[in-house]
Order: C-alpha cells, then structure tokens, then sequence
C-alpha cells in the first residue's frame, strides 16, 4: 500500500509550505496585507500538520522511495529583490499550494476508497485550506501584475 | 439659543415613540449683524460631518454672514451643531486662504498664474502618459468634494485616463461601510433612515460616539431619551463616551476585539432562540455556517476575551433580542479596527436573524464620517465603478463605456481598484509618478506619517495638491490649486442616510480661487480627453450638467437619481434617494420587502473571503448565491497583530473630538471652535497614569514601534490599559509651522500602524501597541475639552 508515502509527501510539503510562508512574509514586511495573511496561512499550515498527526500513527509515515517520488522544489528559502520580487515570490507559493491542493485531493480519494471517515475528515478540512490561499493568492497576483509588469523599475 | 460651546447638543425637545422630531431653529450670525442686516440667505447643507443637516447660508455685502438651520429638513429639522455654527464659514474667511495658484521652483512654493500652473500638470502628465502609460498616474481625493466633482473626477480616471489608481479618504472613513454592505447585501446603499431614531424601541451603537461625530443627530436621540417611552440604549466603546453615559448597557470592550463581542451576541441569539426562523428560510443564505462558526463563542468567553462582564453580554443580546424595534448604527471604533468588515457583517446579521430591516424603528446604519463620502462611494472617483456596478462583470462595464461613448478597454477593469494605502506605496515604490490629491490631508490623516512624510517628499514623485488652505500635504506639492470652498460653489452631496441636498453658491470664492469641479474639467480639456466620435469626455458647461450626466448613470441602480432635479431640490427638505419617476419622493428605507440585490447580473459584487480578501469570483458566486437574499457572513475572532507586550503595555486608540473635523484645515481656524480644544492630549484612565507617574496636565512621550508624541496628559474615564489620542492634530499651527521632522511630534498618527483590513481596505486606526512615559511636570490642567468624553475623570469606569 503506497498511501502511507503520499501522506509523507503531504506531511513535508505542508512544513515546506508553512516556512516558505513565513519567508515570504518576514520578507515583504513592507506590503503588510501580503506580511499578515501569510502568517496566518502558516498557522494553517502547521495545524493541517497537527490534523495528520494521529493519520500518520495508524499508517506510519512511509519515507522509502521519497527522494524519487518527491514532486516538490525546496520551497522558498529566501525571497528576491527588485520590481518583479513581490510577484514572483508569490507564484511560487502558488505552485506549492497547487502542489499541495491536488495531493490532498488524491489522498481524499484514497480515504473514500480505504473508508477511513478520519482521513476523509482532515481531507476535507485541509483542501478548503488551500483553496482559499489559491484564490487569495491569484487575487493579490492579479492586483500587482500590470504594476510590475508595465511600469516598476 | 444657548451657547453651543458648553451646550454642545443645545436645549431639549423631547419625542415620544412614533412622533415627528420637533423643529428648533439655531442660528448664528457674525458679530454685530441682525436678522435685518442679511441681504440674502442661500440654502445649503453643512459640510462638516456626515449629518448634512439642512442650512441657509446669510450674506451679506457679498461675503457670508451667518449661517441658519433650515426647520423643514428632514435631517436636522433646524438644528446645527457646534462646527456647523462656528465653523462653517467663519472656518473659511482665514487670511490664510489660498487665492493664486503655486508651482515649485527651485524648491520654493511661488504664486503664478492658472495656465502656468495647468500647463505645469498637463505637461507632465502627457509625458508620463508616453513613456509609461496610466498606470504612473494616481488620484486621492476626498469625502469633501461635491458628487459632481467626484463624478467629473471618476470619468476623467476612468475614461479619460484609465487609471486604477483612485481612491479617497474615504478609505480612512467608510470603506468598511460599504464593504459590509456589499458582502451582506450584494450592494452598497444605507439600508436605513434617521426617522429611525424616532421610532425604535432599542438603540445600538458600535464604535460611534454619535455624541461628538455627528452632535444635531444625538440631539435627536437625546431627545427620544428624555421623552415618554424612551428606548434602551447600549454602547460599545473603550471610552466613557456621553454614549456610554446615558447607556442601559455599557460594553467597554478592548480594542482589537469587537469581532468576539459580536460573535457572542450573534450567538445568544441563537442560543435563546431569538431569530425570526421565516425570515431566516425566506431572505437569507448560509445561516449554518454563521451559526456554527459563533457557536464557541459563550458570554464568557466573550467576557474573557474582550475584558467585559459576562452579564452585560448577555443583558445586551437580550435587548437586541427582545425589542420589537431596534437601530443598529455603526462607526469608526468597528470600521477602523481588526476585522473591520467581518465585525460590520455581524451588524447586519443581527438584523437578518430578526427580520428586523426596512421597517420603521428597525433601521441599520453603516454610518461614515464626512459629509460626502457616500458620493465617493457612489460615483467612483474612489475604487468603486459609478452607480454601484460590478468590476467584476463585464456586463457593468460595457454598460458605463457605452454611457461614455468610450471603447471598454480603457475602463481599468483588468485589475481590482488600488486602495489608498497602495497607491501610497506604489509611489513609494516609484512607479506612481503623479499623485493628485484634492481636499485631503494624508500627511496628517494617514497612518505612520514618517513614512508618509517621506512618500510625499520623494524626487521621483510629481504632485499636485488642490485645496483651500496650504496644508501640511500641499506644502510638499509641485503644483498647488487653490480651490473654493463650501458656499463659494453649487453642487449636490448626500449624506449617511442616503438625504441628497443641493448647497448653491453664495459668494464668489477669493482671488483666482476656482471650484474643484472647474479643475476636472480644466484638466480633461487640456488633455484632450474625448470620447469614440471625437467629442469631449466631459463637455459639461458646469455643475447642473454634471447632475444630470449623472442621473443616466445611476439609472436602474441601486442608488437611482433620476427623479432629482436641481430644482426639486430647491426650497423644501432633502430628499433621500432611490428617487425616480415612480418614487417621486424618495425612499425612506431600503429592503421593505426582504429583497436583497444579489442577483449576479445586478449585484455590486461578487464577495470576499472575511478573513483574507481572497475575491469569491463569478464562478463560484453564481454557483452559491440565491438571488434576491441577503448574505449571512461570518468570520471567528483571532487576536489583533499588534498586541500590549512588555515594551509597549497599552493598547492606542484614535478618534474625533465634538469641536474639529478632519484635519482641522477650517475648523482650527475658528476661533471659537479653536478655544474649546486648541491642543492634542493623550487620554489615560486613573490607574494608568499613576503607573506611569502622571498627572493631570503632565507632559507625557507616548511610544509605539513607528514614532513618538509629546503631549499633556488627560487623566479621564477611559477603561484601563486603552490610551486616546484625538487624530485632528497636525504642524501647520505649530510655532516653526511645518511638519516638524525635528521637533516633538503631536499627531495621532505618527504612531499608528500601516495595516489594513483584508476586505474593505480601511486602515487600523484603532489598534496599536504604546508606552506612556512621563516627560515633565505641566503648567496646569490640559486643555482637552471637559463638555465631552475626554472630561476629567468622575471614575465612572472603576
Ligand atoms: S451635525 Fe454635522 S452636519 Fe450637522 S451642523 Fe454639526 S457638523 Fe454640520
């Protein structure tokens, strides 16, 4: 059975996730909205962690084969500068949160094929979760794109 | 009439349940003058809050003379407040008024002549407009200006230029207002009236100190307080407000926390099953998720959370659910704290869960601050679309390019609306290269002002500033417009309750001085804006054509004009829109028969996420919504960002005192309004002060992480652990007269944060961290008025 690896990959993928979050944010502290909402997008992410926690008791966290399964950059680790910074920073997160969105929903699968309602619960707890920050993040995207893309220097 | 100083809200005339508000005529004349000597009076409104209590304005020899309350207008039924008396005119007959243009040259302000000046603007802009196209162009302007002025301003951004770059203080005053009205009601328009007042049973008032923002319509409750059958009344503010004074139930909950409040009094609703189920099944969505995200939140919890008795949360839900009658009205303590909009949205759920709207005495009042914000919102010279129409519908936006006679790609709808606060920062930035601001006051009513002090400096920004005074912003400009002020121009401007009014022109404006509106379309001309058959954009001969330009526009919405006219609106009562042929009359209230404009073709917007301001999009708005019912909207509390720590202990609120508005441009400039409060004062309660070694009429540094003010001490009623700054305060009446980079600071908001809320935009005036240190012993008492909710304490609190 190989859904013990994907809720591996779920488990990593949230934790990079959180932190490049948080480096996101720490690093445009001067666009405050894009400062708060990721922090709080964080926050979500390590409670998704602790929602999987008991998940991970049952199957174990299987991490053999994880490197050539891995279907994730490192996440952000630093941010950028100059006039695209912002916007690329951004849609990076956006292909983690994609990233993410989908592996979420083919463990909900999985859960609806095992009938494990625990899983099913956190699933569908989680993939809301990633769905808003999508949408935030294409709304704030949508906002500086013209910016930076016609006019910044 | 008494002395309206002392007397702030003049003498009673008490009403009972149902009745008409009796008249009472105040009346102020300059010195010496009598009834006899006024060789004309013209009517008007005032323009000094969001009240816009009916006036005729005395003249006399050509120059204004007095000012009267107008007895058969529905608003103020001939009252006038204190800045209305003594400082509408005389706020404007300064020597200091602005009579001939300004342009920088070698770093100097120096007089020159309107082409010179235009030519100045219109130079740079065209180049700008070559080289970088509209988005190097931003416009700030104001809830001051006219709706024509507005309008002109909307089309000449929109159509003219195509610029998403336009927004107005507004921002600071009413956009969560209006957020809140668009996430609950799929569109913009105050759902109630002010003869609400008259006929409610139970009054709540959230984060608005309508004693001192809005004093003719206090009167009006006060006078339903003191006569028969008076209604309970219940206030929620960290102040010992006149409000909280005459309140049945006092909640003085922490800032930063009202979201909990009003999650705990939505909850008791539920829980004692005062909730109209019908109405709920009839005219709303989404009850299950509201109840479920309130369900944590018990009296306790709330009690707890928002440091207030559990008793009193629970005393106050049961008056909001057993009165048959309640008017909720709703201000800056909510729109300008953490989760502005989600915390307004419980307002309007409230009301939902009762069924208790478009019925008398059942009024919501998502109030704003100044007298012409609503035509901001209206009109689209802010981030709105004219006539309340949808960016995101294309359908909308087809709609005004046709209206325009202009090609729809020019319409910024690409991109949302640019809120004041990015504007700023894309000036800072320096992508915005030319910032117009017109009759406002960021360097003073902006958050952070260091930073914006250093926007406003920058080389790589061109601005203009049009206004009637040389302000503390204008004093940065490139370009300065003089402009005239109320009484020297016609127009029309709507107040909080939807009331239209049309102020006529009295006298001439001083010097070269020239209406704003004038501006606009000076502007639009020289740039040769001009519509698909080549005619001008904006071809108006003046402000009546701009009114009726507008009626087309407003046409089939929710805010419909059509039935007014400058003469209708000449010699009787406002008139409170939607008016059309069909309601002659106006509309008393909106929602009489649980209909709600959610429709996806006709709503105002498709909604945010509460907690980030992620858009729904039409997609999933159409999926969801069910047309013709209100929103139930919800969000769980979660603490401010910014908290008390060990370095910064107090929580830091901001607000207006009864006798200034804005940034004291007009009202510092009249004497009397001047004597009652001529210097800022920070305000701790008792205990607070001791802590820090203060009494009354000490001078005090008060920190936070973005500045510091050195200010007197008031020692006042305020609750524990919360200090007060009022935000009128700048430098241009200081003795080096700038905005004083060296000197000690006295503006609110050198220390307030730059954060926003996610949906409405509106900045967190209301919620930052300070320290208080005592700097040196005063000289007596501080001069913080002692009519208002800054009085000396009487440890009402404790
Ligand atoms: S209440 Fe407002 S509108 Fe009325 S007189 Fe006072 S300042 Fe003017």
């Amino acid at each position: 059975m190989k859904l013990p690896v994907y809720i591996g990959l779920l488990d990593e993928a949230e934790a990079t996730l959180a932190s490049s979050f948080r480096v996101v944010a720490d690093g445009h502290g001067d666009e405050p909205d894009v400062h708060f909402i990721l922090q709080t997008f964080a926050k979500k992410c390590d409670a998704h962690r602790e929602a999987l926690k008991p998940v991970i008791d049952r199957y174990g966290e299987d991490i053999e084969g994880e490197e050539e399964h891995r279907l994730t950059a490192n996440g952000v680790k630093e941010v950028r500068s100059g006039p695209l910074a912002l916007m690329l920073d951004l849609q990076d997160l956006y292909v983690l949160v994609n990233h993410i969105d989908v592996t979420w929903m083919m463990v909900g699968q999985a859960a609806k094929g095992a009938r494990d309602t625990e899983l099913q619960g956190v699933v569908e707890q989680c993939e809301g979760d990633s769905e808003l920050e999508i949408r935030w993040l294409q709304t704030r995207m949508k906002q500086a794109a013209p910016q930076a893309l016609l006019v910044a220097e | 009439m008494t002395d309206r100083i002392a007397d702030i809200w003049g003498e009673r005339t008490p009403h009972g349940s149902g009745q008409a508000w009796p008249e009472r005529v105040d009346q102020v004349l300059a010195e010496g003058l009598t009834d006899g000597d006024v060789d004309r009076w013209v009517q008007s409104a005032c323009v000094l809050c969001s009240n816009g209590c009916g006036c005729d304005i005395a003249v006399k020899d050509g120059k204004l003379v007095g000012i009267r309350g107008r007895a058969q207008d529905r608003v103020n039924r001939g009252r006038l407040g204190p800045k209305g008396l003594y400082g509408s005119w005389q706020g404007e007959e300064h020597p200091d008024r602005l009579t001939r243009p300004l342009i920088r040259v070698d770093g100097r302000l120096v007089e020159t002549d309107w082409d010179t000046a235009m030519g100045r603007i219109v130079e740079r802009s065209k180049e700008l407009l070559a080289s970088k196209g509209p988005l190097s162009h931003g416009f700030y302007t104001s809830g001051q200006l006219f709706l024509e002025e507005y309008y002109a301003l909307g089309m000449l951004g929109k159509a003219g230029i195509g610029t998403p770059h336009m927004d107005g203080n507004t921002r600071l005053c009413t956009a969560t207002a209006a957020a809140a009205l668009k996430e609950s009601f799929g569109a913009d328009g105050q759902p109630g009236s002010y003869t609400d007042i008259d006929e409610c049973s139970a009054i709540f008032l959230y984060g608005h100190n309508m004693a001192e923002t809005q004093t003719v319509l206090w009167s009006r409750v006060l006078d339903r307080l003191d006569g028969p059958n008076p209604p309970r009344l219940v206030c929620i503010d960290p102040r010992d407000t006149e409000v909280a004074r005459r309140a049945d139930v006092h909640l003085p909950v922490h800032p930063g926390t009202n979201l909990a409040l009003m999650n705990g009094l939505v909850r008791e609703l539920f829980a004692n099953g005062w909730i109209d189920e019908d109405y709920i099944a009839e005219h709303t969505a989404n009850v299950d998720q509201l109840r479920s995200v309130v369900e944590p939140w018990t009296p306790e919890k709330v009690a707890e959370t928002c440091g207030v008795q559990a008793a009193d949360v629970r005393r106050a839900a049961e008056i909001f659910g057993t009165e048959d009658r309640v008017l909720s009205t709703v201000l800056q303590g909510f729109y300008q704290s953490a989760h502005a909009t989600a915390s307004a949205c419980q307002v309007d759920n409230l009301h939902l869960l009762r069924g208790m709207l478009g019925r008398p005495g059942c009024g919501l009042l998502q109030m704003n601050g100044q007298p012409t914000a609503q035509n901001n919102r209206e009109c689209g010279a802010d981030g709105d679309l004219p006539g309340f129409r949808n960016w995101e519908n294309p359908q909308h936006v087809q709609d005004l390019a046709r209206l325009w006679n202009v090609d729809p790609g020019i319409i910024p709808d690409w991109a949302p609306p640019t809120h004041a606060l990015q504007i700023f920062r894309y000036v800072e930035q320096g992508s915005i290269e030319l910032l117009w601001i017109s009759a406002t006051n960021p360097a003073v009513s902006m958050p952070q002002l260091e930073r914006i002090r250093h926007i406003l400096d920058q080389d790589s920004l061109f601005l203009v500033v049009q206004d009637i005074y040389l302000t503390e912003t204008a004093q940065y400009a490139d370009v300065v417009l003089p402009c005239a002020a109320w009484g020297e121009k016609t127009g029309t401007f709507t107040n909080a309750d939807r009331t239209v009014h049309l102020s006529e022109k009295a006298v001439d404006p001083p010097g070269e001085a020239r209406s704003d509106l004038d501006v606009f379309l000076e502007y639009a001309r020289w740039m040769g804006f001009t519509d698909k058959d080549g005619r001008p954009l904006l071809d108006w001969s003046g402000p009546e054509d701009g009114f009726e330009a507008w009626k087309e526009c407003s046409r089939g919405r929710p805010c419909d004009y059509t039935g007014l006219s400058y003469n209708k609106l000449r010699g009787g009562s406002g008139i409170q829109w939607p008016c059309t042929e069909g309601l002659p009359d106006g509309t008393e209230r909106l929602y009489t028969d649980g209909g709600f404009p959610t429709a996806p073709e006709y709503c105002e917007s498709f909604g945010h996420d509460l907690l980030t301001g992620a858009t729904t999009g039409e997609t999933e708005y159409k999926a969801t919504v069910q047309p013709g019912k209100a929103w139930l909207k919800a969000l769980d509390y979660t603490p401010p960002h910014e908290e008390p720590d060990a370095d910064y202990p107090l929580r830091y609120t901001t607000g207006r005192t009864a006798y200034h508005f804005h940034t004291r441009t007009k009202t510092g400039r009249s004497r009397r309004l001047n004597d009652a409060a001529p210097e800022p004062w920070i305000e701790m309660s008792v205990e607070d002060a001791a802590r820090a070694g203060c009494q009354e009429g000490d001078i005090a540094r008060v920190t936070s992480r973005r500045g510091s003010l050195e200010v007197p001490v008031r020692v006042g009623d305020i609750r524990p652990g919360t200090v007060f700054a009022p935000f009128h305060y700048g430098y241009w009446d200081t003795s080096d007269g700038d905005t004083s980079d060296g000197g000690p600071h006295r503006a609110a908001n050198e220390l307030t944060i730059t954060e926003w809320d996610p949906v409405s935009k509106q900045p967190l005036f209301k919620n930052a961290a300070v320290r208080v240190e005592k700097l040196r012993s005063g000289d007596g008492p501080s001069k913080a008025p002692d009519t208002t909710a800054s009085r000396r304490a009487t440890g009402a609190q404790r």
